[in-house]
């Protein structure tokens, strides 16, 4: 471990690569399926073989995700367009080059705003947003001679989202990734699941003295496959080249893997010794142009975005930012949020119903919000009776919220009704109890008038627990201080 | 413009070739012959000239995002040198 002062004598220095792969049914050229978990070798064609005399042909909704991308993240859009070809050998890539963007990336700048733990709001400057085709996959395996290869993954569409050297943490990183995840799932167009591959990130991490001009030789690290791993594989990336510096060592410029057992990188032998893809444009393909109708039809049809609904839930539902934060963390959540604010105006109540009884039952039956039996229909008319004092909110989470997970269709005063549990409002039901406590606990109420405030909840307690949770605690709590006074 | 060995050498890496040293003095002839021959281009005046990237002008060829036929497991695998039930096997690469 380095120590905090040398540590802090340094900046450190990040850029990401994101791939993620699109939610496409079909691949970015040629019309085999992109389904994940497949037999090996059955995702196949001949395009996607690279066999002599076969030709690519784009695949239209790729170039529409990743412009709805690039304007979730304020990109400019590139209105013409090429693809070109990155040369080199690697069994995984069958025609020997890779169908990428280098010369027009179909998205250029904007940029990833991001919230970090102290509060403090950044953005993080976009480089370019391009489209290329995924790669097949090699596994080697211990002690073989030979690396197998499965090609389903070659042609999977992917965008490579390039972030500017901005991030100057691993924290800054995990927020950035987090963003770039809620977006592409609230856009549809990944499903943003690392441990499939479907979201895979690569870092550039340099560090350099505190104040220096010029930033220091970076090393790609690869083969992370969580968010906390980037985290980890950046936090010992930084210390290995700050120790280095320290003893006067130089840093190389180098690939290196992340080993998650051991928490460390590892230098590994790059694809191409000299490293010169040979970039030029892919003769088989036509330009294609984005025209403004086009860019006016994707923009129209876009979601809300999170950061948008962020700003609504705060001002017009006027949530606090901790709650507004938590409701847009998926678009369903945030949905089912908006869909029950349509039904009633207890806005924040909504807000503590979603944040705790529905988000505790969906971990615990490990479901999604869109699997959520109760309608937000249903979910409004409880908040509206608690908020009419009909029920308590105790008795609404505890008796009323399990019994509508069983029977969702029923409305919920109708539940209310059947389990008997209206809340009691009144007075001559609920006075007789409390006068059943005091006489329960006379040396209690002794206390009490002696100056033992804190006894009051024990009270109610009695008197709720006499009355079945019934009583109206407003009520309860109104009679017991009088009587007790 | 004239080619050395050391570039020959380097793109027969690149491109996974071998040569002799004899072939090697004549393909690093050839190329530079090659490129003499093209370097007559850079005569043209090609200021506010777009670079030419395909040779058809069509624009916006597109296809829908429809599944279609496959190619059979067993027909995808047949010409490969080496394979197995499921996979092509190639020597061993380190990552």
């Amino acid at each position: 471990m380095v120590d905090k002062e040398i540590r802090d004598k340094y900046t450190i220095v990040v850029g990401l690569e994101v791939h993620a792969q699109l939610l496409t049914n079909s691949k970015i050229f040629a019309t085999d399926s992109t389904q994940y978990g497949e037999a090996p070798n059955t995702n196949i064609s001949a395009i996607t073989l690279g066999h002599p005399g076969t030709l690519p042909k784009l695949n239209k909704k790729v170039v529409v995700y990743a412009i709805k991308m690039g304007l979730a993240c304020g990109c400019e859009i590139s209105r013409y367009n090429i693809f070109d070809r990155k040369n080199y050998f690697y069994p995984d890539l069958p025609k020997g080059y890779q169908i990428t963007q280098d010369k027009t990336p179909i998205c250029l700048g904007g940029g990833i705003p991001i919230k970090l733990g102290n509060g403090v709001r950044k953005t993080i400057k976009l480089n370019r947003i391009h489209l290329e085709e995924d790669a097949g996959k090699s596994m080697h395996l211990e002690g073989q001679t030979e690396t197998l290869v499965d090609f389903n993954r070659a042609g999977v569409p992917l965008v490579e989202i390039v972030t500017e050297p901005d991030i100057r943490s691993s924290e800054e990183a995990y927020a950035v990734l987090t963003e770039i995840r809620k977006l592409v799932k609230y856009l549809e167009i990944c499903d943003g699941n690392m441990e499939e591959g479907s979201l895979r990130c690569d870092a550039n991490v340099s560090v350099m003295r505190k104040g220096a001009q010029e930033y220091g030789k970076k090393v790609e690290v690869k083969n992370m496959n969580s968010f906390r791993n980037v985290q980890r594989a950046i936090d010992h990336e930084a210390e290995r080249q700050i120790l280095l510096l320290e003893k006067g060592h130089a840093i190389l410029s180098e690939t290196r893997t992340f080993d998650a057992d051991t928490g460390t990188t590892a230098a590994i032998r790059t694809k191409e010794e000299l490293n010169d893809y040979r970039y030029f444009p892919e003769p088989d393909l036509c330009p294609f142009v984005v025209s403004d109708q086009w860019l006016e039809e994707i923009s129209a049809a876009m979601p809300s975005l999170p950061q948008e609904l962020y700003q609504k839930f705060v001002e017009r539902y006027e949530l606090p930012e901790y709650d507004a934060e938590v409701l847009t963390d998926t678009k369903e959540i945030a949905a089912y949020f908006e869909a029950i604010c349509l039904q009633t105006q207890h806005y924040k109540s909504a807000s503590n119903w979603i944040m705790g009884p529905v988000k505790s039952f969906l971990n615990e039956s490990g479901i999604t919000m869109d699997q959520f039996p109760i309608s937000p229909d249903r979910l409004a008319e409880l908040i509206d009776l608690v908020a009419a004092d009909k029920v308590s909110f105790a008795i609404a989470s505890q008796k009323v919220f399990p019994y509508l997970l069983q029977h969702p269709q029923m409305p919920a005063a109708q539940a209310i009704e059947k389990l008997n549990l209206k809340q009691d409002s009144n007075t001559d039901n609920i006075k007789p109890l409390i006068a059943e406590v005091l006489a329960d606990f006379p040396q209690k109420v002794q206390e009490y008038r002696q100056g033992k405030k804190g006894l009051l909840g024990m009270f109610m307690g009695e008197v709720m627990k006499r009355s079945k949770g019934k009583a109206n605690p407003k009520i309860a709590n109104e009679l017991l201080r009088k009587e007790l006074s | 413009m004239k080619i050395d060995r050391e570039t020959v050498r380097k793109i027969a890496h690149l491109a996974r070739l071998e040569f002799d040293e004899q072939a090697e003095d004549q393909i690093k002839d050839s190329m530079t012959e090659i490129l003499d021959w093209v370097e007559q281009l850079n005569e043209v005046d090609t200021t506010d000239i777009q670079p030419l990237t395909n040779m058809s002008l069509e624009v916006n060829k597109f296809r829908e995002d429809h599944i279609g036929e496959h190619l059979s497991h067993q027909s995808g695998l047949l010409n490969a040198p080496k394979k197995d039930q499921h996979y092509f096997r190639v020597p061993k690469v380190l990552d």
